[in-house]
Formats: C-alpha cells, structure tokens, sequence
C-alpha cells in the first residue's frame, strides 16, 4: 500500500501488464466478473496518469477485455492520447485498440485526423503502416474526405510495404467517400503493374471488389486483366482475377469466348486446386452467359462436370462441397449434363455431413422429372424420418415441397400421392413449415379441381384427428396445416361424404385451444359446412336432421363469443346469430337451404401472388396529385401575411368539420336507427343472444386433455409408398396399351390437359393418373410483365457506381487542404476580360448541377431497378436534357492527358483482344478510341443512351440486342398508335430520342442566363419548378466575386407583384431583403436559392430586383448596390416530363388542347440538335421521333400539358402546338421562337 | 471480403476477434456464441464450409474454418473470397504463428493477444488480403519488434 504512494517509474513495474491481467483473470475463474471490475478501477486509475507507458499498459489491457464482451469506448479519449505517442510501440497499441473498438459513432474520432495525417507521412514506415492498417478498421466518411489525398500520395511511395497498405485501404476510402474514386482511379489502375507482386495483388484485390458491385463500369480494363491473367503466377492474384472475369462475362459474352482457351489450359495445366475450381466456376459462367447462342461448347461443359465429378468424388469433404457448389451453377443451364450424374448426387444425400447434404438437395431440385420425381421423394421422405436435428428436417421438408410445386406442378403425375405426401409431412413433429404444407394444400385443392374430392376427404379425416397434431408437446409450426385443412373442407364442402361428422370435429372444444387465426377460419367454414348440411337435407320433409345441425351450432359457437381473438369472436356472434334466426325459420318450416348457400355462393378463383402489384396505373392518374387540397401544413403559411388570392379557406374548412363531428353525428346516428329498424334485412340484436354471451364461463368448457406423444400415423390415411406401387404399375399397364395402340394409330393426343408440358420427349410418355386441370392463376387485364429484382437501397456500393472511363473534370479532384476550396482561380487572372470570369462562372454553377445530377442518377438507378422494360424508354426521354448538360461538360473539362492516353491504350487493348472473333469489333473499338472524349458519350449510363449513343460500341450493342429487339417490336406496336394522328410518319425505323446514331456533337449549352453585373460582381440564374408544388419556383443565382476585394453583407431584395412574390422567411415583412448566406472572397463564385411563389403562369413576368452589397478591401469599404431584372419566362415553368406515346396520342385525341403554330426560317443546324435545343432550353422530352419530325412533350408546375410536332424540311422548321392553355403555349412559342432567332 | 476472423477454443473462449465491420460489443459476443456452436457440433471429418450464421451478413456469406488442436480459426467471408484460398490463408497464418511463437499453443495466444493481432496485421488489412508470403510476414513482423525492442532499451 504505501508503494502507492510513490510515484515515479520504478512503480510501474508493479503494475499488472497484459500477461497479470490474463493470469489473473484465469485464477479467478470463480468471481471473474468481480475481479475484472476491480482491474477495470485499477486500469481507470492508470489512465489518469501522465506517464505514457503506464497510459498504454492500461490500453493494451483494455483491448483484451474488450474480446471478452466489456465495452471500453469510455476510453476512447485514452485511446487517442496513447495513438499519438511518439513512440512506435505505444502508437502501435493505440491504433491496435482505436482499431477494435472505434466506429463511426465515436465522436473523438474527429479529433484523430491530424495525428492519422502526421503518421501517414511519418518518415518511419512502420508508422504510416499502423496507422493505415488502424484507419482501415475505423475510417468515417470525414476521415476519407480529409485524409484520402495523402493516402494516394502514398499509392506511390517508395516502399512496397506502404504502397500495398495505400492501395487496399483505397478501396475502404471509396466506400465512405465516393467522390475519391474517379481521381484515384486512375493512379490505382497503375498499380495493376506494379513491379513488387504484393502491391498488384492489393491493386487487384480493390479493382475486384469494386468491379464485383458494378461490373460494368470495368469493362474496359479487361484486357489489362487478360494480360496479367495470361503472365501472371501468383496464384492469389490469378483466382481474384478469374473470379472477375466470372463478374464481367455476363456483360460482355465476346469476353468470354475469349477466356475459355487460357481458362481451360489453365485447369489442364495447375495442380492448385483453389484455381482449378475458380476456373471451373468461371468456365461456367461463360457458359452460361454464352447458353443460347454456342453449340459447339459442349466440350468444355464436359469438362467442367467430369472435373467436378473428380472433386466430388473426392475423399476431402471440402472439394465434395465445392464441386456440389458448382454443379448446381451448371445445372441451370445445362442441366442434362448434371442429371447424368445423378448416381453420385444420391450417393451424397447420405454423406454424414450435412453441408454436403444440402448441396446435394439443392442439386436435386434442379434433376427431377416427371419419370422419377417419386423416387427421389420417397428417398427424401425416407430421409426425413431419419434425420436427427431439426434444421436439417426442416430443410428436408421445404425442398421436398420446393422440389413438387416446381414450375407449376410440372412434375406431378398423380395428385393424390401429392396430397399424400404433404399429410405425411405433417407428422413431424417441431417443424416450422406448418404454413408451407399449410399453403401448398390450398394451392392444390384450389388449382388442380380434379383432386378436390380426394383433397377434401383427407382433410376432413384430418380435422377428425385434429388432436392428434396439436398435441400439447410442440404445436407450434403444424397446426397451420389445420387452417388449410378447414379452409379446405368449408369451401369444397360438396364433396364430403359427411359433412355433419366434419362440422362436428370443426366445433369441438379443444378448437379453442388453437391459435386465434385458424380459430376464425375453423368458423367461418362451420357456417359454410352448416349450409351445406343444410341444403343436403332440403327436400326431407322431417327435416330434422337440418334442426340438430342448427342446435349443434348454437351449442358449440358461445365457445368462439368468448374467444379473446376479435376476428373470432366477430365472425362467431355474427353466424351465431345467423344460424339463430335460420332455426326460427326452420321451426316454422321455412326452406332455408337456398338462401343460407347463397351466402357462399361462387368459386374463389387463385390469384397470383404478384396480380395486386401488377394492375397498371389508369391513364390519367397521378398518385402523386392531390385529391384534396392539402391543408395548410406549417404554421408559417397559416400566418403568411394578407395572401390576396388564396383567402383562409382551408381554415374555413377545417372549423366547420369539428362542428359538424358531434351534432350530426349524433343526428345521424338517430336516422339511422330508424333505418335499421325500418329495414327487414337488418337482424337485429336481440335480447336474448345477449344473455347467452354470459352463461357458459370459461372454467366450464372440459377440456380433455389427449396426450399422444408417440408420432403417429393418421388412422384411414393412404401412404404415399402405396402410390408408388400403383404408380409403376400403371405406367407399366400404359406402356402395354400403348404399344397395343400404337399399332393401330401412331400417336394420340396425350397430355393435352398439362398446360405447360415443356418435359422432354421420352417423359411426355407418362401421363397423369388424373385428368387434371391447373387452372392457373389469374392476373389483372393488361397487367405487365415486370422482373422486379428489389435490391437493398441502402447498399454502400451503389454510391461506387461511377463510370471510370471518362476523363477526369476539374471538379474531380480530391480535396486537398486549403482555406478556401472554392478558389476556382487567382485574382490575377481576373481582369484578362471578360471570357475567363464567364467559364468559371459556368462550371462552378454546372459542379452544383452535377452533384445534383448524381444524387438523381442514383435514385434513378434504384427505380430502374423496379422498372418494367416498357418504362424504360421513359428512362431515356429522361435522359435528353441531362445529357445535353453533360456534354457541354465533358467538352469544357479538358481531360488530362494522362488518363486520355491511358483510355486509348486500354481501348486498344480491347480491340486486340476482341478483334479475332468479329470483324466488325475492331472498327467498332477504334470508334471507341476516337469516342473517348467526344461530348455526346454519356458511357455513365449506357443503357439509358443506348439507341442514340453515337459511340455506342458494336459490341455493347450485340449484347443488348435482344433488349433492343423487344424494344423495337413494342416500338412499332406504338407507332401504329402514332399513325392515326401523325399522318406523315415516314420510315418504320424511328429512334426514340432526339439524337440518332449520327453525326456533330451538340454544341454547349447552358441554362444560366445572366441577370446582372458590374465590376463588382455578377449574377446568372435559373429557373425551376418542381410538380410538387404548383405555385413554386426556385430561382438560382450564381454571384461570382469579380473584383479583387472582398464582398459581404450581401442582400438580394426583389420587389414582389401581385402575381409573384419572393418567399420570406416567418416575421419578415413583404418589403424586407433576404440576407445571402455567404461571404465571396476575390474570384471565387456561389450559388444561392431563392424561392418564389407564382399564382398565375400562362404570361411571362419581369420582377425588378437589388443587390446591396459590402465591398472591402483592405484600405476601404464601401457599400454598393446593383439593379436586376428577374424574367420569369413562360418557360420556367415547364418541367420536363416524359411522356408515352400512347398516352400522348390519348392527350391530343381527347381534344381538350388548343392549337397553335409557328414556323422558324433559316434554322441552320442539324436536326438533332434543335430537338436538343428545345428539351434544354425548353424543358421538354421527345416522345417520339420519326426522320425529320418528332412530337415533344412538356407538362407546366400547374398541370397544363404542352405538345410539339415538330417538323423540318430544308431550313424551315415549323412546330405545330397544342396546349389547353392558350396563352400559355402562345408565350412558350414565342420564347422559343427567341432562342432559335439567338443563333 | 473478410468480415470478421474468430479464433476460440473448444469451449467456446474467444482467444481472439477481429470485426471488419463494427457490431457493439454484446453482438460481437453473440456472434462468437453462435459460431461456436455451429462450428462445434461438426465433425474434424466435415468439410470446412458452412453457411448459415444469422448474425453476420447473410445468404452471401459463409464460415469458412479449420480446427487445430484446441483452437478453432473462424473466417467469414462473403462470396468474392475463394474458399480453398481462405483455408490456405489459414494455414498461412497458423504457420507464421508457429514461426513466431516458435511451437505456436494456445496459451501463446491467451498471454499474447496484442502479439497475434500484429501479426494478423500483417495478412490481413481491413477485411482484405494483405499479403500472403510467409516469408515476408515474418520478416516485416520481426522488424516490427526490433523496433520496439530498440525503443525499449534506449529508456
């Protein structure tokens, strides 16, 4: 104790190091919880202390404790102190715990980055090391931001060992910082040739996983793999290639006729057997993308099943596992090559261990036939029984039924063993599938309507033995298969043979034991076997038997009254009454059967599972549009200050609403009452049932208690083994006759009543045992295919898909430390005139733009996920006026010439790769080349631009070629549409968009229009409006700084009309400036966004504005001002919306729009270009374009639809126009007629 | 990618974890506890693969493990990860063990947790491959503590 005291080194040594804490921990076996707690206090104390050895002792303790499950983040501050020691061995322990328990949650997190960019530029290499390793495990999206310019500096250290860490910690930066990924590129794709092996290796790894997400965005750097792939011999790098090449195949079927020869020399050629099984897997993946159009492959799917048949043969369980993997990639395309193996695929079934099992039950799902489907089910029924855990059972069960109900039943000759089977199932015990046998029965009886009979009997003895499943042991998952079985009975209730015996288990009271769920249908079907009962007994003149159904009724229902569950009790008062009054009416001998099978009265058709989701949207409704106008949501609009045109109705409203709540109401209720009582088909509550809710309590039900603990067989129940007796006897009594028969005629029709009989020729042979009738499921009129794969939103890699190949911009630049990140140029340059100011002006409004660009290409990427093929011609009307925006900056941003250069050397190396297989590729890659950095490319979203992408390499087109091909066929499926009132639609081969495969690039364009300037500043904006609201625009103006001095204070006022006022915030009066919120040092420019509400849009307005400004310098300041006129252009309120042309044709059919016209002499440009020029400028979408004509649409922020049919012959242009707004489309023609005058 | 890496005796005892994505503390521990007793109840004779843990990742995701006397080494890995390289990078790393520790057992791994991660450092970063010669992961471990050695002594 008194050495506590004593400060000092020497003291140390007295501290627990690591080891103590350990040895101590493992004494202390008894009280470990306690004597940790008393270690975390001791390591609490050393923490306080300065000595920054005693600090990492107590750090490194803490990492051991963390392991075992104790939250140190408390020490996080710790942490960091210990992190930025001098001293390798601290900083070491610092960073090795930063990196166990740092995320992005830990807030000192932030106060790390100076010390993380001190390391990384450490002289000493070990330091940076750590502390990219530490940095790997804890990066935050701040973190990557500020420090990823150092770690690509360090890409290019001289040390290998850095270089290795830089480049694999890249691929963490990318993830929280997307933005990095196009600067860093390409220095990351330098490292791919690297000198030291491990540095390629990380360089591939990164380049795999980013390729993995978004395969196509590295496309082009095939060839540069196929070259490391054909020289490389490190067997680490040779499987992350080839697992890429698995990645890009799919996108580009050319790539991988070109594999095959290097892959299968390769699984010839290497003893390791990683990479003959990647290979292998790779093999197959070409394959499969090459399934359709190459015979001649059938070599090397022998090879890769006889390769695999070796490794699943294999003693070693994991080349067993890895090959049943890859055979059941095989098996989907190629699955006659697998089904001969069927022999060894068995065999595994019986393999003690049960990965292997289930692989082996995966395959098995994919070589069923019609032939020997009941084989294989009895195997696995055999399978069942035997196997001892759950999971495993479980598993057995779901592919037993997966493995029948495949493609539509297609499989299944004889239902009733089908039935069968799934009754057996239900003997197991524990499984959690009940709802599988459960919906599978449903499907059954409801689709196949010659087994209902059969269905319903066995169902009926299932219910009978009800008890026998619920026993009290584990009923959890099977009683489900009760709700089927009652659903079942009730509906098909005409083919019970006793139906009275079957209402009579249904209401027996150990029911109520059940869960609430199936108690309800248990009652519904009651009422409906009641009615059946009922209507059996018709006729009888004693028509007693019908009256003791009536009494067995209102004996046994009070029971569900009382039933906690509402749906139950709610459906049991309901036909408890019901039946109540039928006794009445039977007492008075009354026919009543008719009426009360009424009730139930039609067949429930199936309906497909998807049909909800497939109904397409009426024409004309926008789900998006308001019904009613909305209340005034926020309590600023409620208080705006003297709205003259929108008066307080919605307050109005809203008032007289709460009146009317309690006095009508209340009337209401009286009338209706009286309605009731007035109305003979009102039952209503009597007294009497009232009393009957109360009498029988709960405590007087006897329960009777079945135990059956053993598993039993259903008593009357035929096993499915059976079936497969009778079933081989059939088919061989079958064969007899046919032979007979074939004698006499050569073929009858056989298996007519299967709807889809794709089976092969030699199973066509067998027909069902029933005459079955799959009806098939019913979807809504007109419902549209769609292949919706829903991927997660939330995937980080989304945000990395960013196309590479395009030269680098001025705005792709990592952030480097400045003071001002906005400088975009030296106030030198300032005063060389007038044209610098302006292109710098241009881009940092387009840098906005594009940000924004980007956030809309990536949500339109996640709807285009969702979207059915037919909408994605929408897609690409979309897309006109964005690409018009990117060209102009692709044009403008001139590309380095390093990543140029490296592009075409890339895009040569395609064209050697690929040239031997067509000819026509290698001039489609040298179009590619020269493309590199033509303004029309737009290789971000090829599939959006495709048709009218100038570039668009042959070869990517060949692979969308079928796409295209659907496309075109529902193309000219519209234009017949088109044609009714589109007269002149020449050729049949139109392109959807105003861009052909043609000709010039567009000239830039920009949408910002100046607004003011002096030698101070200047001003552009531009105009938007959203759908969203109707009575908003936003105006976005760029001030730009031109002087040398500094500009503050700047206030932006503009004096309002009645029709357009500029948006306040809350307390501000009508004549108040609104307050810039930002500061312009010299040359740097800035956006700001003012809002503007509009009440009427079909004439143009000019609103007069000021900007008062502070100009300081360092010897003055002085306060300036600068004039502004705002021109709302008719224009600015058009948004550009795409349009189908159906539906278009339906707009100007419906004649609701007004016509105009107006004709342009002396258009000099290509005809491509004006269509590009009116989407930009105009906001509009091309709808359809037919040679030189083409309808365009545009919808106002109001609603008001706008469309052109424009026209061109020699240098006349003439737009006819319809709007159901006159003046409207008068002031928008002439606006457009203004922007082509201009050029 | 590696998702996390498990090393845990026969009873379950972490002897050493290594997330690649952050879980709280508890998750991490639960997800020991599961992988634990799946890997426990299987066979030396099984093969070496196993899909199904709930807690991390998902479909995409498997466990791909070896058991070396009372150790069992646990990686989960998702599917861009080749499964024998795995086993491989396994073996790599148990092998620079046993060259570091000389005659690596398993209270070499409970006395020097820290020592082990460093050399784990070495073979893995981030959840990637880092390098996979054990040569050279000796060598840049060796240096490591040289350092630290020289640094010690010059107190």
């Amino acid at each position: 104790m008194a050495l506590k005291i004593v400060k000092g080194s020497i003291d140390r040594m007295f501290d627990k190091n690591l080891q103590d804490l350990v040895r101590g921990i493992r004494n202390h076996k008894e009280d470990e919880a306690k004597y940790i707690s008393t270690c975390i206090d001791e390591i609490k104390q050393e923490l306080k202390q300065d000595n920054i050895a005693v600090k990492a002792n107590a750090v490194c303790k803490l990492t051991y404790l963390q392991m075992l499950g104790y939250d140190v983040s408390w020490a996080a501050f710790n942490i960091v102190e210990v992190m930025s020691s001098s001293k390798f061995t601290y900083k070491r322990i610092g960073y090795l715990a930063a990196s166990q328990c740092f995320h992005e949650g830990t807030d000192v997190i932030m106060l790390t980055t100076n010390q993380i960019r001190k390391d990384l530029s450490s002289p000493n290499q070990y330091d940076t090391g750590v502390a990219l390793t530490g940095l790997s495990c804890f990066v935050t999206p701040d973190l990557a931001r500020d420090l990823a310019n150092d770690i690509m500096t360090l890409m290019s250290h001289t040390k290998p060992y850095i270089r290795k860490k830089a480049v694999l910690i890249m691929y963490k930066v990318f993830l929280k910082y997307p933005e990095s990924l196009r600067p860093a590129f390409p220095r990351l794709k330098e490292k791919l040739e690297d000198p030291d092996p491990g540095v390629q290796s990380a360089a591939v790894n990164v380049i795999c996983e980013l390729a993995r997400r978004n395969p196509k965005n590295y496309l082009s750097l095939a060839p540069l793999f196929f070259k490391l792939m054909t020289s490389s011999t490190n067997n680490w790098v040779l499987i992350k290639i080839i697992k890429l090449f698995g990645a890009l195949t799919p996108l580009e079927p050319r790539l991988g006729k070109k594999l095959i020869e290097p892959l299968t020399n390769l699984i010839h050629s290497t003893s390791a057997m990683s990479l003959l099984y990647e290979c292998v897997n790779t093999v197959i993946a070409v394959l499969i993308s090459l399934s359709s159009g190459m015979p001649n492959h059938s070599a090397s799917i022998q090879l890769c099943v006889q390769k695999l048949r070796i490794l699943i043969e294999d003693s070693d369980q994991n080349l067993k596992y890895l090959g049943l993997l890859a055979m059941s990639k095989i098996l989907k395309t190629h699955p006659k090559s697998v089904q001969s193996h069927k022999d060894l695929i068995l065999q595994c079934l019986d393999d003690k261990d049960e990965s292997i099992r289930l692989r082996a039950l995966d395959l098995l799902y994919g070589m069923v036939s019609k032939k020997n489907l009941m084989e294989i089910v009895k195997k696995l029924m055999l399978h069942v029984d035997k196997a001892e855990g759950t999971t495993y059972r479980d598993e057995l069960l779901t592919k037993i039924i997966d493995i029948c109900s495949q493609s539509n039943f297609q499989y299944i000759t004889n239902f009733e063993w089908y039935i069968s089977i799934l009754v057996e199932l239900t003997r197991l015990e524990g499984t959690r599938h009940g709802h599988l046998i459960a919906s599978q029965m449903l499907d059954v009886a409801i689709r196949v309507k010659a087994i209902r009979g059969f269905a319903v009997a066995q169902m009926a003895t299932l219910l009978d033995n009800a008890h026998l499943l619920t026993g009290n042991t584990q009923r959890n998952g099977i009683c489900e298969v009760l709700y089927a079985a009652a659903w079942i009975c009730g509906e098909f209730s005409e083919h019970l043979e006793d139906p009275m015996q079957t209402l009579e288990a249904m209401l027996r009271p150990k029911v109520a034991t059940l869960p609430g769920h199936i108690q309800a249908v248990y009652v519904q079907n009651a009422a409906k076997l009641f009615a059946t009962v009922l209507r059996k007994h018709d006729g009888e003149t004693e028509s007693q038997a019908a009256q003791e159904t009536s009494q067995l009724l209102i004996d046994r229902l009070p029971l569900f009254v009382q039933s906690a569950n509402l749906e139950v009790q709610e459906r049991a008062s309901c036909i408890l009454q019901l039946v109540k009054y039928i006794q009445k009416l039977q007492q008075k001998n009354v026919e009543v059967a008719e009426e009360v099978t009424a009730l139930f009265a039609g067949e429930l058709n199936p309906v497909a599972p998807k049909a909800q989701k497939k109904v397409p949207i009426p024409e004309g409704l926008d789900l998006d549009a308001w019904i009613n106008e909305p209340p005034s949501g926020s309590e600023s609009e409620d208080e705006k200050p003297k709205a003259v045109f929108a008066k307080e109705e919605p307050k109005h409203s809203r008032s007289r609403h709460t009146e009317v709540d309690e006095k009508e109401l209340a009337r209401r209720r009286e009338v209706r009452k009286q309605e009731q009582a007035s109305n003979p088909f009102y039952i209503k509550a009597s007294p009497s049932s009232q009393k009957v809710y109360d009498a029988p309590g709960v405590e007087h039900i006897p329960v009777v208690q079945i135990d059956l603990s053993v598993p039993l067989k259903v008593p009357g129940m035929p096993m499915s083994d059976q079936y497969l007796k009778l079933e081989e006897e059939r088919r061989q009594k079958e064969k007899a006759e046919r032979k007979k028969k074939e004698k006499k005629k050569k073929r009858e029709k056989r298996g007519k009543e299967r709807k889809a009989d794709s089976g092969p020729e030699s199973e066509e042979d067998i027909t069902p045992a029933h005459q079955v009738d799959i009806v098939t499921e019913e979807m809504p009129e007109n419902a549209l295919p769609s292949d919706d794969d829903d991927k997660d939103p939330n995937d980080p890699h989304k945000a990395l898909d960013i196309d590479l190949d395009k030269p680098l911009a001025d705005s792709d630049k990592l952030p480097v430390r400045t003071h001002r990140p906005e400088v975009l140029k030296s106030p030198a340059e300032d005063r060389d005139g007038e044209s610098v100011p302006q292109e710098t002006k241009k881009k940092s409004g387009k840098e906005k733009k594009k940000d924004k660009e980007k956030d809309r290409k990536r949500s339109k990427e996640e709807k285009k996920k969702k979207k059915k093929p037919k909408e994605v011609e929408e897609e690409l009307l979309e897309s006109q006026p964005e690409e018009a925006v990117q060209s102009e900056e692709t044009k403008e941003a001139a590309a380095p010439p390093t990543s140029t250069s490296a592009e075409q050397e890339v895009c040569v190396l395609m064209c050697v790769c690929l040239q031997e297989v067509t000819a026509p590729s290698s001039s489609a890659a040298a179009v590619d080349t020269s493309s590199a950095a033509a303004p029309e490319s737009e290789p971000d979203e090829p599939k959006d631009t495709e048709p009218e992408d100038t570039k668009s390499s042959k070869h990517k087109k060949k692979k969308q070629k079928k796409e295209k091909e659907e496309k075109e066929k529902k193309k000219k499926k519209r234009h017949h549409h088109h044609h009714q009132h589109h007269g002149d639609a020449g050729g049949e081969d139109s392109v959807q968009n105003g861009t052909v495969e043609e000709e010039e690039p567009l000239p830039p364009m920009s949408n910002y229009s100046l607004l003011a300037e002096n030698s101070y500043i200047k001003m552009v904006y531009d105009i938007q409006g959203n759908h969203q609201d109707e009575s908003k625009v936003v105006v976005s103006v760029i001030f730009e700084n031109k002087s040398d001095s500094f500009l503050k204070a700047m206030e932006f006022n503009v004096l309002d009309s009645l029709n357009s006022k500029l948006q306040r915030p809350e307390g501000a009066g009508a004549h108040d400036s609104l307050t810039v919120p930002f500061q312009l040092p010299p040359g740097v420019s800035n956006e700001a966004r003012f809002v503007f509400s509009v009440q009427s849009i079909v004439m143009p307005q000019k609103l007069k504005g000021t900007l008062t400004f502070i100009v300081k310098s360092d010897e003055s300041s002085t306060h300036e001002k600068l004039d502004f006129k705002l021109h709302f252009t008719c224009t600015s309120y058009l948004i550009t919306t795409p349009c189908y042309s159906d539906a278009y044709a339906k707009l100007l059919e419906s004649g609701d729009l007004k016509g105009s016209s107006l004709r342009l002499e002396g258009i000099n440009m290509p005809f491509h270009h004006l269509l590009a020029r009116i989407c930009f400028h105009h906001h509009f979408s091309v709808v359809e374009r037919i040679d030189s004509c083409a309808s365009m649409y545009s919808r106002s922020i109001q609603g008001h639809h706008v469309c052109l049919l424009v026209k061109t012959s020699d240098q006349t242009v003439s737009i006819d126009a319809k709007c159901d707004e006159p003046s409207l489309l008068g002031n928008v023609l002439d606006e457009i007629k203004q922007t082509f005058s201009k050029c | 990618m590696i998702k996390a890496i498990l090393i845990f005796n026969n009873h379950g005892k972490p002897r050493l974890i290594r997330f690649y994505q952050y879980f709280a503390e508890d998750m991490q521990q639960q997800i020991i506890r599961e992988t634990f007793h799946l890997v426990s109840k299987r066979d030396d004779n099984v093969c070496n693969f196993l899909e199904g843990g709930s807690l991390i990742g998902g479909s995409d995701y498997k466990l791909i493990y070896r058991h070396y006397a009372t150790l069992y080494f646990v990686f989960c890995v998702d599917s861009s990860e080749s499964e024998l390289g795995i086993l491989d990078l396994i073996q790599v790393f148990v092998e620079t063990l046993d060259k570091c520790f000389e005659n690596v057992c398993e209270l070499d791994l409970i006395f020097h947790m820290d020592k082990v991660h460093y050399i784990l450092q070495e073979v893995v970063m981030g959840g990637m491959v880092l390098e996979t010669n054990m040569n050279e992961i000796v060598a840049q471990v060796e240096l490591q503590n040289r350092m630290e050695k020289s640094e010690a002594s010059d107190q």
